[in-house]
């Protein structure tokens, strides 16, 4: 990580580095200490009073039925998004990396979803699939299957899976083919003159060496169902019915500032924390291992 | 490709039409819809062809008809989204680039130090630290105000990081050569830094513009006065009226042409958007 060659100076570095690290210290850190020191403590409506209670909030949030079908939720949640959004891409890059003519116009259409605000997303998928003027749902009466997600749970959580794979769609598709074009046609070829034939050749060759994309792509889509899902499901469902579609970043949202129980609301923002940390640090370490400098 | 199989290649073909036909319903949809009137709409099901009614909708749209419930036209909702949308691209560009290159190219007590702090902003997004980071906010007087649009927003480190990946790929000669020729550390940053930089500025720019136009959660808490709304905001308050009925319409509209600032800014640096993306991210 040291260059050969530095520039010496006392105060050029810090000068530089001034603007960024006081816009983090106040709008990052001290926020950040501040959720910390807050979950620690309960706090009435009006802000009147604080009362250290260590570590009850925690416990009341690992006791309540509420919470941990929350944290459920969004592990169901985040795994289909993850797991349809990776297949799907991957489908689509892979016969995008074999063809030569159109290319650029295929891949020009698929990336337009990531320029889709995902509160967007959710509003144009609840369009479609609302149980009174919606197209889809309107063709799916048609065909005999009763589409109302509005009070079927299952459903709502089936719609805000398919807008949110939906959105993700370009960011992987573009992952997916930049790896499958860094892999040597040397080796195809090779595979194809042993008597390889297409399958044979993406099983064993393509798909191994995309893994270091696929991992890379698995931990970025988690923490994308984690926390950018949240506008799709404020539009599409708003929690509901019920709370079947709360996922735990739409409940801290949901306690903090329409319960106002902060307490609690920062005890799961901690919580998020550490599962976000984990989850980059994890991917860190891994990539970091495959790269040199 | 290496073996001749035209079947495969007609596979190809058709499984990109379907895929790209899957992606654009949605946004055809929209379009259409945009294009009638509300009662054609509300009339299940929608005709799946494009009406007569696009341009007086988009006027509509975009100049207030008054009966969208607010006295906010469109058009200031895309302003301010456009104001945000820059401040945080090139606030975050340019503090960053200053950030990196003193991170890599000096040698300073506690510098590994600074190193891990700015690389811990990478791992929480702002909805983690929403209601504390309203508070300071609050505290600070900047509630519904662009500062404290934005500023929040600029403070992780996505581009620091993705700048010193790209400056520690630079070849130390050039370092050398320019000290040889006697310039000092910023005249390198500025002639010889930056002008290298130029892909990875353009896709950030794409990645940092998108996710400051595409913001809601932060933009809903701190924004009370419907002056500051960004377009998205907006678009989601049509939504909630309860017992009027929904110009869907009009929502429609609003919606395409919320899409169109991001999506034309994706279309035209793809080039450099998705070199950049792919290769820093890595």
């Amino acid at each position: 990580m040291e260059k050969r060659v530095l520039f010496r100076s006392t105060w050029l570095p810090w000068a530089l580095l001034l603007p960024q690290l006081l816009i983090i210290g106040i709008f990052f850190f001290w926020p950040a200490a501040q959720a910390v020191l807050q979950s620690f403590q309960i706090e009435d409506a009006f802000g009147m009073s604080t009362e250290w209670v260590g570590l009850e909030n925690f416990a009341n949030l690992l006791d309540d039925p509420t919470y941990l079908n929350s944290f459920m939720r969004t592990a169901l949640f985040s795994v289909l998004v993850a797991g349809l959004g990776i297949a799907i891409s991957l489908i689509l890059a892979i016969f995008a990396d074999r063809i030569v003519r159109a290319a650029m116009l295929y891949k020009t259409l698929l990336i337009v979803p990531y320029a889709v605000a995902p509160v967007i997303a959710g509003v144009l998928w609840m369009f479609m699939f609302s149980p009174s003027l919606g197209v889809v749902a309107h063709y799916l009466g048609e065909l005999g299957y009763n589409w109302n997600h509005i009070m079927n749970e299952g459903q709502a959580m089936a719609l805000v899976v398919l807008a949110s794979v939906w959105k993700q769609i370009s960011y992987n598709f573009l992952f997916f083919l930049a790896g499958l074009q860094s892999i040597p046609k040397s080796l195809i070829e090779a595979a194809s003159i042993d008597g390889a034939g297409p399958w044979r050749r993406f099983w064993n060759i393509q798909l191994p060496l995309l893994s270091p994309t696929t991992f890379f792509l698995l931990v970025i889509n988690i923490v994308y169902a984690f926390f950018d899902t949240f506008g799709i499901i404020d539009a599409a469902t708003a929690g509901g019915p019920g709370q079947s579609t709360s996922i735990l970043v739409y409940k801290v949202y949901q306690d903090g500032f329409k319960s106002l129980d902060l307490g609690s609301s920062a005890a799961q923002s901690v919580i998020l924390m550490i599962i976000v940390v984990a989850l980059t640090v994890v991917q860190f370490r891994y990539v970091e291992k495959k790269v040199q400098y | 490709m290496v073996d001749r199989r035209p079947w495969i290649t007609v596979l190809s073909h058709l499984v990109l039409i379907v895929g790209v036909l899957i992606v654009a319903f949605p946004l055809y949809l929209a379009f259409v819809a945009s294009t009638h009137t509300a009662d054609a709409i509300v009339q299940s099901p929608m005709p799946l062809l494009p009406g007569a009614h696009l341009w007086e909708n988009y006027q509509a749209a975009l100049f207030g008809s008054g009966k969208l419930g607010s006295n906010t036209n469109v058009m200031h909702m895309m302003w301010v989204s456009f104001v945000t949308a820059m401040v945080i691209t090139v606030g975050k560009i340019a503090i960053s680039l200053l950030s990196a290159f003193a991170i890599v190219y000096f040698r300073f007590p506690f510098k590994m130090l600074c190193f891990w702090a700015i690389f811990l902003t990478l791992m929480l997004p702002v909805e983690v630290r929403i209601l504390p980071t309203y508070k300071v906010v609050a505290e600070l007087g900047m509630l519904n105000s662009y500062a404290g649009l934005t500023l929040p927003l600029i403070a992780s480190a996505t581009a620091t990081f993705l700048f010193r990946q790209f400056f520690l790929t630079v070849p130390d000669e050039l370092v050398e050569a320019a000290r040889i020729d006697g310039a000092g550390p910023m005249r390198f940053f500025k002639d010889v830094l930056v002008p290298l930089s130029k892909t990875s500025v353009a896709a950030l720019f794409v990645i940092q513009f998108i996710y400051g136009w595409n913001q809601y959660l932060w933009p809903l808490l701190m924004t009370t006065s419907e002056d500051m709304y960004p377009v998205v905001i907006g678009i989601k308050r049509m939504l909630a009226g309860g017992e009027a009925a929904v110009d869907w319409n009009i929502v429609m509209a609003t919606a395409i042409v919320a899409m169109l600032p991001p999506a034309a800014v994706v279309m035209l640096m793809q080039k450099w958007f998705v070199k950049g993306l792919v290769d820093t991210e890595k």
